[in-house]
């Protein structure tokens, strides 16, 4: 612990003009300056997702119930796949105050392996939030609203009154089918009989067999057989399949899409920059540039944007998906 | 023009060129504080699964635990990864001072303006 910042200086020295009072170089102040600003925009953009969210009249989807998918498996994950995310990024962040640290005793090959980590990490998180995106993008079979008041028995026995304006949801196939269907695609055909409802797509039928009722909020439940024809034939026009910038399956108000969208995604890019600066950080160290500056600053400037890559998603994970 | 970011003496450089001896204090710290938001982002994610919202004082709870392990979490980052604890005290109130303001401000914003939409209709006609 060598440096100025933990001395003792007398007030009349430290503001008197001539050297930092902070006793931080300037780039470094700069980027906390720029990091206080860019931490009130994420503030901003939680806090109108708190206030779009406590103003909704319509049920907001929860994080356990949109979220519980893993790549490649059947089943439901509540939350995994985005605590594995954070835990990329978090590692990451790790790897990253090693190299800081790798930089203080100006050992170079720790810098490059560490920094090395660092952008492995970060791609990884890259991969893990398009992999995110593409799922939420195209959903899980989508949805409906009711053009009138029904009342129906779930596959428990209870009993749920829905009004119209409410949505109902699709499983994966039939989704796909309807969604092909409503396109007008000539390879897939709609008939009804037997109290039930099929679908023929290339030859492969598909048979309305249960459709979900408050799949993204609390109490979901499953209702099949003649209430589900119920259901089906009170349908409107008004149908989803996952989301995109107008519609979206997983609530009634678009504004739950538009903050995944747009929180995840600025924040993605922030990751997206951070990555390309530790890449170009990781070829400076590599070619010897801090060992020619005789100290390894720069690792500690891009090292603090990392961190607060890192610091922004922990609120993120907290007020987007847990909360 | 004098440039500072050369580091003349290496003065203002938190920490700079320390021993390989205090490396490996550094190195124990920063594996303890790894472990620390591993396990809080564990006990964060069991609760989420296990928990179902409600509207009783336990959901209320949860989320206000959820809050604070949050803020826990961003202490260490802030203060341990990013060594702002290490920094002089005059440029830790500088970058945290900010938020207090922010904080401030959407409280008030939160009474004054959070029953707006309640009158919207009325407003109107």
């Amino acid at each position: 612990m060598g440096g100025e910042a933990t001395k003792a200086i007398s007030k009349e020295i430290l503001w008197g003009g001539g050297r930092s009072p902070f006793s931080v170089t300037y780039g470094k102040m700069m980027m906390w300056y720029f990091l206080v600003s860019d931490a009130l925009t994420f503030g901003g953009l939680l806090t109108a997702y708190g206030f779009a969210r406590a103003g909704s009249e319509d049920a907001w989807p929860i994080g356990e119930q949109v979220f519980r998918a893993l790549p490649g498996l059947e089943g439901e994950y509540p939350l995994i796949y985005v605590a594995l995310m954070t835990f990329i990024l978090i590692v990451s962040s790790v790897t990253m105050v090693l190299a800081v640290e790798a930089g203080h005793r100006n050992d170079q090959r720790g810098v490059v392996r560490w920094m090395f980590a660092t952008v492995i990490g970060g791609f990884i998180f890259l991969g893990s939030q398009a992999w995110e995106w593409s799922h939420f993008i195209h959903g899980s079979g989508g949805m409906f609203l009711l053009a009138e008041e029904v009342t129906v028995t779930d596959v428990d026995g209870e009993q749920f009154t829905l009004n119209a304006g409410d949505a109902v949801y699709m499983d994966h196939h039939l989704g796909d089918a309807v969604a092909k269907w409503r396109e007008g695609d000539l390879t897939v055909s709609m008939h009804e009989g037997h109290g039930n409802v099929m679908f023929v797509d290339n030859g492969h039928e598909i048979a309305l067999e249960t459709l979900t009722l408050n799949k993204y909020v609390e109490n979901e439940s499953a209702v099949s057989g003649a209430d589900a024809m119920k259901l089906w034939n009170a349908r409107s026009e008004n149908f989803a399949f996952g989301a995109n910038m107008h519609d979206s399956e997983y609530a009634v108000q678009q504004s739950y899409a538009n903050f995944f969208f747009f929180i995840t995604g600025f924040h993605g890019f922030h990751v997206f920059s951070g990555v390309i600066i530790n890449l170009i950080v990781l070829i400076m160290a590599v070619n010897g540039v801090f060992e020619r500056r005789k100290h390894y600053e720069m690792v500690e400037k891009v090292g603090l944007y990392w961190h607060f890559v890192d610091l922004v998603w922990v609120f993120v994970f907290t007020f987007f998906y847990l909360i | 023009m004098e440039r500072d970011d050369l580091l003349v003496n290496d003065s203002y450089a938190l920490n700079a060129h320390h021993s390989e001896e205090e490396g490996i204090k550094i190195r124990k710290n920063i594996v303890k504080v790894t472990v620390l938001l591993t396990i809080l982002t564990t006990i964060e994610v069991l609760m989420g699964i296990f928990f179902k919202r409600s509207e009783t004082f336990t959901w209320t709870a949860i989320k206000w635990t959820f809050i604070i392990m949050t803020l826990v979490k961003a202490a260490y980052i802030v203060m341990v990864f990013m060594h702002l604890g290490d920094e002089r005290s005059n440029l830790k109130r500088v970058v945290l001072a900010p938020y207090l303001v922010f904080i401030a401000y959407l409280i008030f914003i939160a009474i004054t303006e959070g029953f707006g939409h309640l009158s919207l209709f009325s407003t109107f006609h």
